[in-house]
């Protein structure tokens, strides 16, 4: 039933070397510590690099919004206190890119808005604080669509992220920006977040490692709202233990987020072994369901080969593999764009002019607001507030906003369901690999349907990892695919495992942009 | 910083009536007023005339003849917890404008709340003291709205599940207006937090936002449609007022917005089941502007029935003006206002355990109405009762007093007769007095028992009120004992006799007024001390005697 492993095509099409073997991913971040802790490299030496590889790149893709300025001191500081033998934490020297509706004290936030041009925050969001707390620099903040309302990084008010192993097209979104910036190493890792899809969809468009954690896992303290109920901080990284080490570092309860998870964390980065270690079948007995719904009709057929192509290198890990069905998968689209566009219409409310942000010159106070608003927010951000506004009016609040949290429960329902009799589910991250520049940027509708794979993860509040699988064909280029494995609440552990397994024994696949492949070439 | 927080920007002239703590008014409302809020204000404005006042009074009686009033009463306590709602800022009345404000308050980007507990505890202490069931599974939510001063552009708070609902409270309406008692219906009790407020430059030309108040605790308490007059509304928020001082959840303070209270009046004619349009009344700065305003509100609206214009009543806000004593429209509703309320997802449910609620239940102090029972079942009269009730503080006063045997009545009259006074003229509340109740205790049984006069009684205790001290060392510091010993008595009198033949001599001859003169020079000679009654028997036998 399922097809056998691709051939690795990607390389004749990308390279006039022909490489004789895999390059398989390798923690970044292990690679770094140990460099700098032997002391074989320093932390500027690192930092040089990638500062390098940004500017070099920067002109095409347009990953960053804002670059720091205080890279280079930052190494350094952490190289002093190597030479001192004090103790640096476990993102020591790693630069860490993160997306601009995240709030950073030193670094303006503007979540890709215009009403937040120059918004400098008093504060830094949670997780940006855990991580500078483990030694990570932060290197800049990365392009998104205005306030995460937006899958493919075009609906920025600032400028367009491409997409490094394309440049003519989206790297997705709305994290597009963090997505891109770890496709071409501009940076070790990023953060993301993830609404409905968020993180996933673009690291499945840019060939990384994208992980939606568990609602609640991480504090979303300093993340700009979008949709509180579904909103989450995620990780990307060029491989799954960096994603993994990353979410380690920022994840746990939170007193400053009410939502945030008292739950113990366990350590998750001891799995992250060498491949040397694993045993034949190191899967062996793991209960993998295929979603069925989500390899029909409507999904591009390079994708699904690619996905089909992961599901036998799982049986070949010694997974059990069969298929299962979620009814209700259909139904999470509509009912997430009704929720999450709810709940934007409130959030969104405080940005009114009248205490930061761009504010109109009004002499009257309903102008005030209406100009403030209507210069500062871009045509998606108004869509969403009008059609949440408009579910929650009286009259419309029960046939939508009530009826979607109805399906909300139907769909956590089937989810917990099918959890019980899998260890994971799997379905394709997107429908297609990444589209060209421009091409769904006014058709909203076609747009949201890119969503169909994600969203319901988000309804149900479950942890999602993605990571590439192979590849589509797009033309002349070929672009990566990503499959998502969903988990059980606060079950991330086991999603790194598996993905980790998976990604150091997938044989003949190279997820290195050419823009960039000469650097990494054995 | 990175934000700004002062914004000139332009707004329409307006009065919400939250912030128009202009200063004002202010009556004091009979004996409703307790002795915090009476000495922490000045009052600015003359109280109406008599004569006014009496014509209001007769004509809204004229207008119950043929008018009922049905009258509903919405309550914002704001509670006085040590932090904010949501936020750890502390809030202090009268701080400078945005010096209490961090992120969450605030509304910035990425901010988020999280409940102070305090809040629940504050909630369920007056859900119960107000017979409230209490829902064990309640949630928040947003209601939405601009203004500019509600930074998140909604406020938190609870829309279709209150933390309680479905109480009464008991009220005995005071004795000048007929006295009775009274039970009124509580509707719903739930938790939401405070806007900031607007400075209105002088020059009206832009307006400042100061979001200190923004996020503090409020508890929002809906009464049934329940009163029918002026001061059966007075005297529904002067309990409520009680209640939560008793509880300690408020100050209560009426003048700095701590108890702001919005009045529903309409009316219609006796007999007639449903009811009038309803009239909102804001900007109600005391107790008596309450009662006021409201028998002007039913006069005026009798006014329009009467001329066959009931229509002319309208749906609408109207402000209640202290200086010309009347309200005016402050704006006509258009309609309902459609606030979207939705569930806020930043915060989890609020889930209570019968275990939690039992354990409020059990620590609530005694409440006015089982204080007042209480009082008048020990023999006080009503007024005595209501006197003594009505400050929580005095209360407490009154029952530390009497712990130890003092006499029920005596103690009574100490505190509502010369400490009552004193508290008055000194403007001091009766935790401010250096008098404690043991020591007032110790000077009733020292009256009682003889050791001294009821006349250096009263001036030991202006000592212990403003310095201090204790009745026992007074006395003794002072050699106050009274002299009750004859044989003292005697010699005292007979050297006064002794020292003054001339009056002597005029007394027997037949000027027995004198007698008074000659007790006069006993007592000084005694510096007081001397029993009057012994000296009395003493001095008529001896001056008697050798005639
Ligand atoms: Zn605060």
């Amino acid at each position: 039933m399922l097809s056998s492993i691709q051939n690795p095509r990607i390389f004749l099409h990308h390279c006039h070397r022909h490489y004789t073997t895999t390059i398989t991913a390798t923690s970044q971040i292990q690679t770094i510590q140990k460099s700098i802790l032997s002391r074989e490299k320093t932390t500027r030496q690192f930092a040089e690099q990638f500062l390098n590889r940004l500017h070099q790149t920067e002109p095409q893709i347009k990953s960053f919004l804002h670059i720091s300025q205080t890279v280079l001191h930052e190494a350094d500081e952490i190289d002093r206190k190597i030479e001192r033998n004090e103790h640096v934490g476990p993102l020591a020297g790693v630069l860490v890119a993160v997306k601009d509706n995240i709030c950073t004290s030193d670094m303006p936030s503007t979540a890709g808005s215009k009403l937040l041009e120059d918004y400098r925050p008093a504060y830094d969001a949670t997780a940006v604080k855990k991580m500078k707390e483990h030694g990570a620099i932060v290197v800049g903040k990365t392009n998104l669509d205005e306030f995460g309302m937006g899958s493919s990084t075009e609906g920025s008010a600032y400028q367009v992220t491409a997409n490094p192993w394309n440049l003519e097209c989206v790297p997705g979104g709305s994290s597009g920006g963090s997505a891109a910036a770890v496709a071409a190493r501009q940076c070790v890792v990023s953060l993301g977040s993830d609404t409905g899809g968020s993180v996933r969809q673009p690291a499945s468009f840019c060939g990384v490692v994208g992980l939606k954690p568990t609602y609640g896992r991480v504090s979303r303290y300093g993340l700009v709202a979008y949709a509180s109920s579904l909103d989450v901080i995620g990780c990307f990284g060029s491989s799954v233990a960096d994603a993994g080490i990353l979410l380690q570092s920022i994840c746990g309860h939170d007193k400053l987020d009410a939502t945030s998870s008292k739950r113990e964390v366990n350590d998750f980065t001891s799995q992250f072994v060498s491949k040397d270690y694993f045993e034949s079948q190191p899967l062996k007995g793991l209960r993998v369901g295929v979603i069925s719904e989500t390899l029909g009709d409507g999904v591009d057929q390079e994708v699904v080969s690619s996905i089909r192509g992961a599901i036998s290198h799982l049986e070949g890990l010694g997974c059990t593999v069969t298929e299962v069905s979620l009814p209700s998968f259909s139904l999470g689209l509509p009912a997430y764009y009704v929720l999450a566009s709810s709940e934007s219409s409130s959030n969104l409310s405080r940005y009114d002019g009248v205490r930061y942000g761009n504010q109109a010159v009004s002499d009257e106070l309903s102008s005030l607001y209406g100009g403030s608003r209507a210069n500062g927010f871009g045509p998606e951000v108004k869509r969403r507030i009008l059609m949440g506004t408009y579910a929650l009016s009286a009259g419309y609040y029960d046939a939508y906003y009530k009826r979607a949290q109805q399906v909300r429960t139907i769909v956590k329902k089937s989810f917990k369901e099918a959890l019980d009799s899998h260890d994971i589910l799997i379905s394709p991250a997107a429908p297609s690999a990444a589209y060209k520049i421009g091409e769904k940027k006014n058709d909203p509708l076609a747009m949201y349907a890119g969503d169909i794979m994600t969203v319901n993860v988000n309804l149900a509040g479950l942890p999602a990892l993605v990571l590439p699988c192979g590849f589509a064909k797009n033309g002349t280029a070929s672009l990566p695919v990503g499959f998502q494995m969903i988990g059980a609440a606060f079950d991330e552990e086991k999603l790194l495992r598996v993905g980790h397994i998976f990604e150091q024994t997938l044989q003949g696949y190279s997820f290195i942009p050419p823009l960039i492949a000469d650097e990494f070439k054995c | 910083m990175a934000f700004t927080l002062f914004r000139g920007i332009q707004t329409r002239p307006l009065l919400p009536y939250s912030s128009a703590f202009t200063a004002r008014k202010h009556v004091i409302f009979c004996s409703m007023q307790s002795t915090q809020t009476e000495t922490s204000m000045k009052t600015k404005q003359q109280a109406p005339s008599n004569f006014t006042e009496t014509a209001r009074a007769k004509a809204v009686e004229k207008v119950l003849k043929d008018y009922e009033a049905i009258i509903g009463i919405e309550t914002h306590v704001q509670l006085s917890t040590t932090t904010k709602a949501f936020c750890s800022c502390a809030y202090n009345y009268g701080s400078q404008p945005n010096s209490c404000v961090c992120p969450v308050c605030m509304g910035l980007p990425g901010a988020l709340p999280v409940l102070n507990s305090k809040v629940i505890e504050y909630a369920v202490m007056l859900g119960l003291a107000l017979n409230c069931k209490l829902s064990l599974s309640s949630k928040f939510d947003r209601k939405q709205y601009f203004y500019p001063d509600l930074p998140k552009g909604y406020q938190i708070s609870q829309f279709d599940i209150p933390i309680a609902s479905n109480g009464f409270i008991d009220v005995d309406l005071p004795l000048e207006f007929g006295g009775g008692h009274r039970r009124f219906g509580i509707t719903r009790v739930h938790m939401e937090e405070d806007a900031g407020k607007l400075l209105h430059t002088g020059s009206g030309s832009f307006s400042q936002v100061d979001l200190n108040r923004a996020g503090v605790p409020l508890l929002e308490i809906v009464s049934e449609p329940d009163m029918r007059t002026g001061i059966e509304a007075a005297e529904y928020a002067a309990e409520l007022q009680r209640v939560v001082r008793y509880l300690g959840v408020s100050n209560g303070n009426m003048q700095e917005g701590s108890l702001r209270c919005d009045v529903n009046v309409s009316i219609r004619p006796i007999g007639q089941l449903e009811f009038g349009t309803k009239v909102e009344i804001k900007n109600l700065n005391s107790f008596s502007a309450m009662s006021r305003a409201i028998d002007f509100e039913i006069a005026r609206q009798a006014e329009l029935y009467n001329q066959g214009q009931a229509d002319e009543v309208v749906q609408e806000t109207r402000l209640w003006e202290e200086g010309a004593q009347k309200t005016v429209t402050m704006r006509k509703k258009e309609g309902l206002a459609d606030y979207r309320y939705f569930p806020e997802p930043d915060l989890p449910e609020v889930v209570l355990t019968e275990e939690y609620v039992n354990g409020i239940r059990e620590s609530l102090p005694e409440l006015p109405e089982m204080k007042r029972r209480r009082y008048e079942e020990m023999g006080l009269t009503m007024q005595d009762v209501l006197f003594l009730a009505n400050d929580v503080n005095v209360a407490e006063f009154f029952d530390a007093t009497i712990a130890k045997v003092a006499d029920i009545k005596l103690a009574a009259n100490w505190i509502m007769g010369d400490i009552a006074a004193y508290m008055k003229n000194e403007k001091l509340s009766i935790n401010e007095i250096k008098l404690s109740p043991q020591e007032l205790s110790e000077l009733i049984a020292s009256i009682k028992s003889g050791t001294i006069s009821g006349k250096i009684g009263k001036e030991i205790l202006l000592e212990l009120m403003a310095k201090g001290g204790t009745v026992k060392g007074l006395i003794e510091e002072k050699d106050l004992v009274q002299i009750v010993d004859p044989v003292e008595i005697e010699k005292i009198v007979d050297k006064v006799i002794a020292n003054n033949p001339k009056q002597l001599e005029q007394y027997r001859g037949g000027k027995t007024k004198l007698q008074g003169f000659f007790a006069g020079q006993v007592m000084k000679e005694s510096k007081g001390k001397a029993n009057p009654g012994l000296v009395n028997k003493i001095l008529i036998e001896k001056l008697n005697a050798k005639s």
